[in-house]
């Protein structure tokens, strides 16, 4: 039995060892995708294209532009004439944000009963909104005597990020979607690829039994997924200064069931497949949801209720919950019980319907 | 036979490495195989003889057990397929008929393989691997990928690898379909090697001069076992008188044949025709040289042994409607 494992794994091996592009594929997707979220992926928006209506042309609204434009998030294009110009700009996407002083601008600066400017949002570009929302909260400038003074009824302090960087936010769930994405695609085609070349029928004719095949398949890909997670985090910790507060021993345990539960995935995936390209495309129709449900993006507990029913499908999902726990927040494994557990019991069942599909038989 | 050959025959199924009744499979709409009872001894080649699609593949597929048959029973070395299958695996042995041995490994490496899936110690394994390796002439091989053997040497290969744990039973699907004449005589000549030492062998082919190699022949088509029975034996009993003739106009020789309702099928090899006749007709070649006088074509006539071929032609229905009647 543990030859006939042993015997699958030499194979696989030295078939990967063989197979320069996959080979290039395991360090070069990783590396690649984290460089790419790393740097592109940035919640902290800044330099958003803005352009102002001014029908006041008053000192203090000048000095109100002025001030925006300051706080970095806008950078001012060249000024409208009126507010269908700035509208007809908008929708040709060559500003996300319209500033519009009314010509009565002082006399509802000097009151307080109405707004005094509008701020036009694209609402089309996402983050934008949220942004642009902040904007409003600039001071109005020489108004400090009348204005009343306000104190905050909260403050904010952001534990674990205080810098609030996206990075940190980011990279250890890219741990899991980079893993997610490599692992699913490796196993679905490797057993497509056998079926494909014609070595499966010669495989089912010998006494290997299924399970011996499909472990004997998975457990090289284990290795090299952890791997890739140590590359994702080298890279993380040095280049985005992503912190390691938990244990590295709890990380890597998270990371190798997360790991099995991806690889069973794919093997269910190529259990149904008949081709590679039927496996990729299958691959990538588990990945999107992944990485939209899992909280990678969104927040979970903002999302409707039968999303986050989906993203509790998903091993995603809980791994971007235990690995943002375990690197960030510090907590130990035995913390993480719960997600833990459910992706041992998506482990579980995945293995069972990927054994059970596989029959030793060609019809 | 005798009486007691017979009765000694139907009691001792042991003496039969192959008993299948009524054997059928059908993919969708196409009865694949079709009703084949099938008697095979052990320690004898026997062939499956039949154009692409007569059922030989599928056949085979059933007999070790990767396939389910849709009716029908099968015995393979006294246990039922497909139930005992995986049982069965050691005790046999089976060449895909497309390469499926891995093109990016090496020989040594796939022999490696094969070896550990089917269980050989590391002292058996290292035993076999050379003993084959010796056997199929593999030694210069040994580093080389398969992706780059010769159709010849992948062949050897990949029978090196079937035989590898010493199979009872050898199943071969047109193993010698992409393969150059030189070497398919040394496959046969390794094939009559291990028939020697006790091996049963089953070998389907496309190619005439094989299957007139084998101990026993059945030939199939469209699913159905037409003609079963050895070699010599089926030429002999064929049910048609064969006249070969020589004219320097073919085509008009044939014309003329072709209107006789006593002709069953001419075929054409370079200058001469080959003509297979109804056999209940007396003097089959006066016959022919009448009809060809009567048409005023010069030709020049002689009986003939019937060739495996004609056995085809002849179990085939003559190239017409195939016949859905079991002969021989």
């Amino acid at each position: 039995m543990l030859s006939r494992i042993l015997a699958i794994i030499t194979k696989e091996v030295r078939q990967l060892a063989r197979d320069r592009l996959t080979f290039g594929m395991i360090l070069g997707i990783p590396l690649m995708q984290i460089l790419l979220f790393g740097f592109a992926i940035n919640f902290d928006v800044r330099d958003l294209r803005a352009a102002v209506v001014d029908d006041a042309r008053t000192t203090h609204s000048r000095a109100l532009v002025a001030a925006m434009e300051a706080t970095g998030v806008i950078e001012l294009a060249a000024p409208s004439p009126d507010l269908p110009h700035l509208q007809r700009r908008m929708q040709r996407g060559e500003v996300s944000i319209g500033i519009v002083i009314p010509a009565d601008f002082e006399r509802r600066r000097l009151g307080n009963d109405r707004a005094v400017v509008q701020l036009l949002i694209d609402g089309a570009e996402p983050m934008v909104d949220a942004v642009a929302r902040g904007l409003a909260a600039v001071p109005m400038p020489g108004r400090a005597g009348s204005y009343p003074l306000r104190v905050p009824v909260f403050e904010v302090r952001t534990e674990y990020n205080p810098e609030r960087r996206t990075a940190v936010q980011v990279v250890p769930a890219l741990i899991g979607v980079i893993l997610n994405m490599t692992m699913v695609i490796f196993t679905a085609a490797a057993i497509v690829r056998e079926r494909e070349r014609g070595n499966l029928e010669l495989l089912i004719a010998t006494p290997i039994r299924s399970w011996e095949l499909m472990a004997g398949k998975l457990l090289p890909y284990v290795f090299i997924g952890l791997v890739q997670t140590t590359l994702i985090l080298t890279v993380g910790a040095r280049i985005f200064d992503v912190p390691i507060n938990g244990s590295l021993l709890d990380l890597y345990l998270a990371a190798a069931l997360f790991i099995a539960a991806t690889l069973t995935l794919g093997l269910v995936i190529s259990t149904f497949a008949r081709t590679q390209f039927q496996a990729f495309q299958m691959s990538f129709l588990t990945l999107l949801p992944s990485i939209l449900l899992s909280g990678f993006v969104f927040p979970f507990d903002g999302m409707p209720r039968l999303a986050q029913w989906i993203a509790q499908l998903l091993p995603l999902t809980h791994f971007v919950e235990m690995i943002r726990g375990i690197l960030l927040r510090g907590a130990p494994l035995a913390a993480m019980q719960v997600p833990a557990l459910k992706l041992g019991v998506f482990l579980i069942i995945a293995l069972a319907i990927a054994t059970l599909r596989f029959h030793k038989r060609l019809d | 036979m005798t009486a007691a050959a017979l009765r000694s025959a139907a009691t001792s199924q042991g003496d039969y490495a192959i008993s299948a009744r009524g054997l059928t499979r059908v993919f969708g709409a196409v009865r694949a195989v079709d009703g084949i009872d099938l008697d095979i001894p052990r320690a004898r080649i026997y062939g499956f003889l039949g154009p692409n699609g007569s059922g030989k593949s599928t056949t085979i597929r059933i007999l070790c057990g990767l396939l389910r048959p849709t009716a029908g029973t099968v015995d393979v070395l006294g246990h039922a397929m497909p139930r005992d299958a995986e049982r069965m695996r050691t005790r046999l042995g089976y060449m895909t008929q497309k390469f499926s041995l891995w093109d990016d490994l090496t020989v040594r490496e796939n022999l490696e393989f094969m070896a550990q899936v089917f269980g050989l110690g590391a002292a058996r394994k290292r035993e076999r691997i050379a003993a084959v390796a010796t056997e199929f002439d593999l030694e210069q091989l040994f580093r080389q990928r398969a992706g780059t053997l010769s159709g010849g040497q992948r062949q050897r290969l990949a029978l090196g690898a079937a035989t590898l744990h010493e199979p009872e039973l050898l199943l071969l699907d047109e193993p010698t379909s992409a393969v150059d004449p030189q070497s398919r005589r040394d496959f046969w000549e390794s094939l009559f090697a291990l028939v020697t030492r006790g091996v049963t062998i089953l070998v389907s082919t496309h190619y005439m001069d094989e299957a007139e190699r084998c101990h026993g022949l059945a030939i199939l088509a469209s699913g159905k076992v037409v003609a079963q029975g050895e070699p010599q034996q089926l030429m002999s009993d064929i049910p048609a008188s064969v006249v070969e003739v020589e004219a320097a106009d073919t085509a008009a020789a044939r014309q003329a044949l072709l209107v006789d309702p006593g002709v069953r099928s001419v075929a054409q090899l370079g200058m001469r025709l080959h003509v297979l006749l109804d056999p209940t007709l007396a003097e089959p070649r006066e016959r022919v040289l009448r009809r060809l006088a009567d048409a005023a074509v010069a030709a020049q006539a002689v009986s003939v042994r019937a060739s495996l071929e004609d056995v085809f032609v002849a179990a085939t229905g003559f190239g017409r409607a195939n016949s859905s009647r079991p002969q021989g």
